[in-house]
């Protein structure tokens, strides 16, 4: 199949939508994508507040500017698919319905999280609603997604894998490796790769040969495609397609969604070394969320309606931190638990004699292996 | 003729000391060598334009361009391979890979190939590449971003590995890296960045590969440790000198490989008791080739069996309070001591 080709501007305001008579399922669903985009946004606004108040730790990912792209992507996905992404996950994790509160006590690394306060920011999960990871190795997620779509052949379920990677990553060998497995064994996967301009302080056209991550596919005869990354119905429509082409014809594909990080690479990181104040300001003109907002008057939805849903979002971010404050922090002494199956204790046990110092209490006495 | 000798004119000659950070002491031996010797050059993600990811390489590619201060795009096997053929054809590469968490991604180009070349091909081509990254916990950064592999690669025949733990070391072994003829991993490690110290700005000053040094004199016992490891562990020897009265000796590895145990045996066998202290997983780790070597050498002398304190054998969890929990931190090391020493 050719790749086929759409350029990196921006549109203004999708007005598509707008025409013809317009039913109020269409506007309430709407609604709610733009509810859960302004969720992220509010969600990451409060996660750089909560980090500069030393509450959240470690590297903080924020995706604020990429909302279209993520909500996009993941309301394309079936209930069966699943779903692997890089460290910038708390949108994807957000979008796919993983509680805020869930989310943000993991952020403060509490008992409630969605991985109990193990994984941070980098490192959501939930596995139940078929979120297998946010991980932290550029590209290491790409060759564990691809395992994740041959196990959903070899047990003959009709479901896709969306892999999310950023720009930066489609130079590391696993994209290459991946990409050939992928479409040797016709896995049902497409790689979603973000491309938010930057890879850290490394623009796309300072990293990549071919910075069209999409055409990159065709060495692997696999389909290739570009999507404007902000506009909602577009990251959808391409989704859904290259999603069921996935799940029911066994042909993976790339999806190179073009959009933009307001924020640093990590709170830590300025976001300016490397780019203008005003081609950050260029890029919040179009902002993804007001686009759909204006997309949902057009479409007839109430003023009102929209500012409700940007204060439901507000109060869920709000209800987030007071749900993480409460939540414990992890017990010390099941430090080790969840290091391997349960059972493993038996094995090793016959290790402790001779553990350097504080290994009994804080390793064998604390779950290892229970 | 060499490089060294054909561009004296070149190196600033500057004498005394300077207190500057560990991070400052590494770009002073950087931008020494580079002056120094043509064939030197950096390479890595963001040590360009963006200075490094933590500042090491800042104000290098405005003073030497991007030939010699190459960005690379975020393909770890591709460019260390890279720089391990560049110094088969004689040029001094220094490598910077962002974490030390990235370089498994390398682990062949390293293992397979750079510490191989010269044994295999029977002495005939050498890899003089030079590998710095920095190692270490302790920021929250989670099971993915907070390991110290150096037992990995110490362990390696046919690599050198240092890994520094104060700015004078820093400089002195950086450079000393850079005019080996051999392929020498550099540890360095993100809390101590920041870390200030005296600097000796003598450009011909480097600290010879395989000599500990005595970081703090004593009788009563030895503690050996490395990097990081060896911060907590002075400060933890100050407090057993106020707390306890007891003296201990600080030995500092700074190399690796080639380890020097002499140094480690003479001071053991005045004390008599060994605790060695790592930021990583003491199993099959630096710890526990520093046991072997102490019981094999020094059996005779030692009242107590060697102690090693060393990261809780768990990928690192996120929570701050299991984090702490999980690091050899100071009170896990006193503990140790005293219980070495027989006073618990
Ligand atoms: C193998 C590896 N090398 C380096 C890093 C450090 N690092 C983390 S994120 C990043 C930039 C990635 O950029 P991109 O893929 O464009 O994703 P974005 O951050 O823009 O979402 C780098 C270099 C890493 N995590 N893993
Ligand atoms: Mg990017």
């Amino acid at each position: 199949m050719p790749s086929t080709r759409t350029p990196i501007r921006k549109r203004s305001a999708s007005v598509e939508v707008a025409q013809g008579p317009v039913s109020a399922e269409a506007i309430a669903s709407r609604l709610a994508r733009f509810e859960q985009m302004c969720l992220i946004r509010n969600f990451e606004e409060e996660a750089e507040r909560q980090y500069k108040a030393a509450r959240i730790g470690g590297y903080c990912h924020l995706s604020s500017g990429q909302e279209a792209m993520t909500v996009g992507a993941v309301q394309a996905m079936r209930e069966h698919d699943l779903l692997v992404t890089g460290y910038r996950c708390h949108g994807f994790a957000l979008a796919r319905g993983v509680p805020p509160q869930a989310v943000m006590a993991e952020l403060f690394g509490r008992r409630d999280g969605c991985a109990h306060g193990r994984g941070g920011s980098m490192h959501l999960l939930d596995a139940g609603r078929g979120f297998l990871g946010g991980w932290g190795i550029v590209a290491g997620q790409l060759p564990v997604a691809t395992g994740v779509a041959l196990s959903l052949v070899r047990q003959g379920r009709t479901a896709a894998v969306l892999c999310e990677l950023g720009d930066g990553a489609v130079n590391m060998g696993a994209w290459h490796e991946s990409l050939n497995l992928a479409s040797l064994w016709r896995l049902p996967i497409v790689y979603l790769v973000v491309n938010n301009e930057y890879g850290m302080g490394t623009s796309v056209q300072r990293a990549s040969a071919e910075p069209e991550a999409f055409r990159r596919a065709a060495a692997y005869r696999m389909h290739g495609e570009r999507v404007d990354g902000d506009d909602l119905d577009a990251v959808a429509e391409a989704t859904q397609r290259l999603l069921s082409m996935a799940r029911t014809d066994r042909k993976p594909a790339v999806l190179e969604a073009v959009t933009y990080r307001y924020r640093g690479h990590s709170v830590a990181d300025a976001g300016l070394a490397y780019r203008t104040r005003e081609e950050i300001a260029a890029h919040k003109e179009h902002d993804p969320i007001e686009r759909v907002a204006e997309s949902l008057l057009q479409m007839g939805a109430q003023e009102s309606e929209i500012a409700h849903a940007r204060e439901r979002a507000r109060a869920a971010v709000a209800e987030a931190v007071r749900f993480a404050e409460q939540s414990p922090p992890p017990e010390l002494s099941a430090l080790a638990e969840g290091v391997y199956c349960h059972g493993s204790d038996i094995q090793f046990a016959r290790m402790r004699p001779g553990s350097p110092f504080g290994e009994q209490e804080l390793v064998f006495d604390a779950g290892l292996g229970r | 003729m060499s490089a060294v000798e054909e561009m004296p004119a070149m190196t600033e000659a500057r004498s005394g000391v300077e207190r500057m950070t560990y991070r400052e002491a590494l770009r002073l031996a950087m931008r020494e060598e580079m002056l120094r010797d043509e064939r030197v050059f950096l390479m890595g993600e963001e040590v360009g334009l963006f200075e490094g990811a933590y500042k090491v390489s800042a104000g290098l590619l405005a003073q030497f361009g991007p030939d010699r201060v190459r960005d690379t795009p975020i393909s770890e096997e591709g460019f260390v391979g890279a720089g391990v053929g560049a110094a088969m054809l004689g040029e001094r590469p220094i490598v910077e890979i962002m974490t030390l968490n990235f370089l498994l991604v390398a682990m062949d180009q390293v293992v397979n190939h750079a510490a191989k070349i010269r044994a295999m091909f029977g002495g005939e081509v050498g890899c003089p590449i030079v590998i710095r990254t920095p190692g270490g916990a302790g920021n929250q950064l989670t099971a993915q971003h907070s390991q110290s592999f150096e037992g990995w690669f110490a362990g390696t025949p046919g690599l050198k590995v240092v890994a520094p733990s104060n700015p004078a070391d820093a400089k002195g072994l950086l450079k000393a890296a850079i005019r080996d003829d051999d392929p020498v991993l550099v540890i360095e490690n993100l809390p101590i960045y920041k870390e200030k110290g005296e600097v000796p700005l003598d450009p011909e000053f480097v600290v010879p590969i395989g000599r500990a040094a005595i970081a703090r004199p004593g009788k009563d016992i030895t503690l050996i440790a490395h990097s990081f490891a060896t911060v907590r562990t002075l400060a933890v020897a100050e407090r057993l000198a106020q707390r306890h009265g007891v003296d201990a000796e600080v030995v500092d590895l700074r190399s690796l490989r080639p380890l020097d145990v002499e140094t480690v045996a003479q001071s053991v066998a005045k004390t008599n008791r060994a605790v060695c202290v790592e930021e990583g997983w003491p199993s099959y780790g630096v710890t526990a080739e520093l046991a072997a070597r102490i019981q094999s050498a020094c059996f005779d002398d030692l009242d107590a069996p060697v102690e090693r304190v060393g990261m809780a054998e768990v990928p690192l969890p996120y929570a701050k309070n299991l984090e702490l929990a999980a690091m050899p931190g100071e009170d896990r090391i006193e503990a140790a001591v005293l219980h070495t020493l027989g006073r618990t």
